[in-house]
């Protein structure tokens, strides 16, 4: 029975499978997003006070986060924190950590930027009003940077889904992993079967981020 | 004009850094009357303003509110700042709000008055300045000279004994300066207490009781708007004032030939 061959995908479980391999990634990027966005709000908010030493430690996160390689975070956090200190992470853990640090940093420079984008003089208005700051911030400021950060919020989202493939790389059995492994398992009966299997995977990922990035394009006309 | 003394600033001293700005500046504006501050681009008018409300905290020297003096320090001065209006030349509106709700935000969440109360009064002062159908734009939708009209409407709907006026036309193009001179007229008429920086001339000699030039940090005259654009004693002054006079001479040099 030689067909196209993509009979493979519903082989067995094998379609389940794939999409639990591609939960595993999308559970972590969503904890790390879940993560990120607050500490990436106050990340922004201490980036933006206007002191040396408080600057020159965020630059320093932001800069090493940013140069490192995502993998090489990983590796560090999975295979030399767990030896340099004995802790044992699992490989979850650890790239729950890795893409919340990254994800912070990202998100942390989103929201500086949103707010050193607010005018001096929206402020000053604000002020002039009889406003303290803490109303100034939460009537003025942060619905403004609001609208300019779900929809960078949102793209980033989809980044880290993107990302989160690299957890392959420290044993995580994700969709990719997965896929390999039915494409081995069915090399000799199904010799087009990689070309099904990394079609579905491209299709899953597309189903997975694609309505999220229409939501931010969205967001962004309607607030433009 | 009553005698009452409303506002009065007194040594006022304030450097940036090393370069002192405003150097000993005494002033003293009186229940309903109109001050206009001239003097060159730089000498300190707009800081002069802003020390006035705390946005800027004074070096040396007082500023007095109905007696009550105005430092930048936390609770009293936003409740000093609620009986002082300003209005500034970007004319800055809250762009996520509507105008309703700019003009409302401030009467509601720090004067704690009710949201109708607020936008009977919003409605009030948007039909005196002509606005009233744009209640439900947003900023972006409205002109210039519209956006600093309702500038001034959000100051005065909190009530404020004293505004303060800084160049609030140069940013607009030439024909909507008149449309809000016109508003500012009305409001002097009215009897508002207001301090005006303007580089309008005809307008500064129309709407002030008084004309203060600034130059250097100090107070160099101080004078009847007359007296000042007929007869200004100090040459700094003078010098000023030809700034401002092209046309006149050129006539002169005309007539004279
Ligand atoms: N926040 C500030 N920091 C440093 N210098 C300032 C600041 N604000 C104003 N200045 C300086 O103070 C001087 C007076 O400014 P300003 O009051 O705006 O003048 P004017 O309104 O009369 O044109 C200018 O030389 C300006 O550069
Ligand atoms: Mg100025």
């Amino acid at each position: 029975m030689q067909g196209s061959g993509i009979e493979v995908l519903f082989l067995g479980r094998n379609f389940l499978r794939l999409l639990e391999g591609l939960w595993v990634t999308l559970r972590i990027s969503l904890i790390a997003v879940l993560l990120s966005v607050p500490l990436g709000i106050l990340f922004g908010m201490f980036m933006t006070i206007k002191n040396p030493i408080t600057k020159a430690i965020s630059r320093v996160y932001l800069e090493c986060i940013r140069i490192m390689p995502q993998l090489v975070l990983l590796f560090i956090a999975y295979f030399g924190v767990t030896r340099a200190f004995g802790w044992n992470l699992s490989a979850d853990i650890s790239a729950v950590i890795v893409f919340t640090l990254w994800g912070t940093a990202e998100m942390g420079d989103l929201v500086r930027g949103a707010l050193i984008s607010i005018p001096k003089h929206q402020y000053d208005s604000a002020y002039a009003l009889g406003m303290n700051k803490i109303q100034a911030f939460g009537y003025v400021v942060v619905p403004q940077t609001m609208r300019r950060l779900i929809p960078l919020t949102i793209n980033l989202t989809t980044r880290m889904i993107k990302t989160t493939s690299l957890v392959v790389l420290i044993g995580i059995t994700e969709v990719l992993k997965v896929g390999k492994q039915i494409i081995d398992a069915n090399r000799f009966d199904y010799p087009t079967a990689a070309l099904w299997v990394y079609g579905a995977i491209f299709l899953l990922y597309f189903l997975a981020c694609w309505p999220i990035s229409m939501l931010a394009k969205r967001l962004e006309k309607q607030w433009r | 004009m009553e005698d009452k003394v409303q506002l009065e600033v007194t040594g006022l001293v304030k450097k940036f850094g090393d370069d002192t700005i405003l150097d000993g500046i005494d002033l003293c504006v009186h229940k309903g009357e109109v001050v206009v501050v001239l003097g060159p681009s730089g000498c300190g008018k707009s800081t002069l303003l802003r020390c006035m409300n705390g946005l800027e905290t004074a070096n040396e020297g007082t500023i007095l509110l109905d007696g009550e003096e105005i430092s930048s320090d936390g609770k009293k001065i936003t409740q000093l700042r609620q009986k002082i209006g300003m209005v500034f030349q970007s004319y800055d509106l809250f762009p996520h709000k509507n105008i309703i709700d700019n003009i409302t935000l401030a009467p509601v969440k720090v004067q704690k008055r009710t949201k109708k109360d607020a936008e009977e009064q919003a409605e009030k002062l948007l039909a005196r300045v002509g606005l009233s159908e744009k209640k439900k734009a947003f900023p972006r939708e409205l002109s210039g000279g519209q956006k600093q009209r309702v500038a001034i409407v959000r100051a005065l709907c909190m009530k404020p004994e004293v505004m303060l006026f800084d160049e609030v036309t140069a940013a607009l193009d030439p024909e909507m300066v008149r449309e809000v001179l016109d508003v500012m007229l009305e409001l002097a008429e009215q009897g508002m207490t207001m301090v005006i920086v303007t580089h309008e001339m005809q307008f500064a000699r129309a709407i002030a009781d008084r004309i203060v030039f600034l130059d250097n940090g100090k107070i160099v005259e101080e004078t009847t708007p007359d007296e000042f654009f007929t007869n200004p004693k100090t040459q700094r002054a003078k010098d000023f004032l030809h700034t401002f006079a092209y046309e006149k001479r050129r006539s002169e040099n005309n007539n004279a030939v």
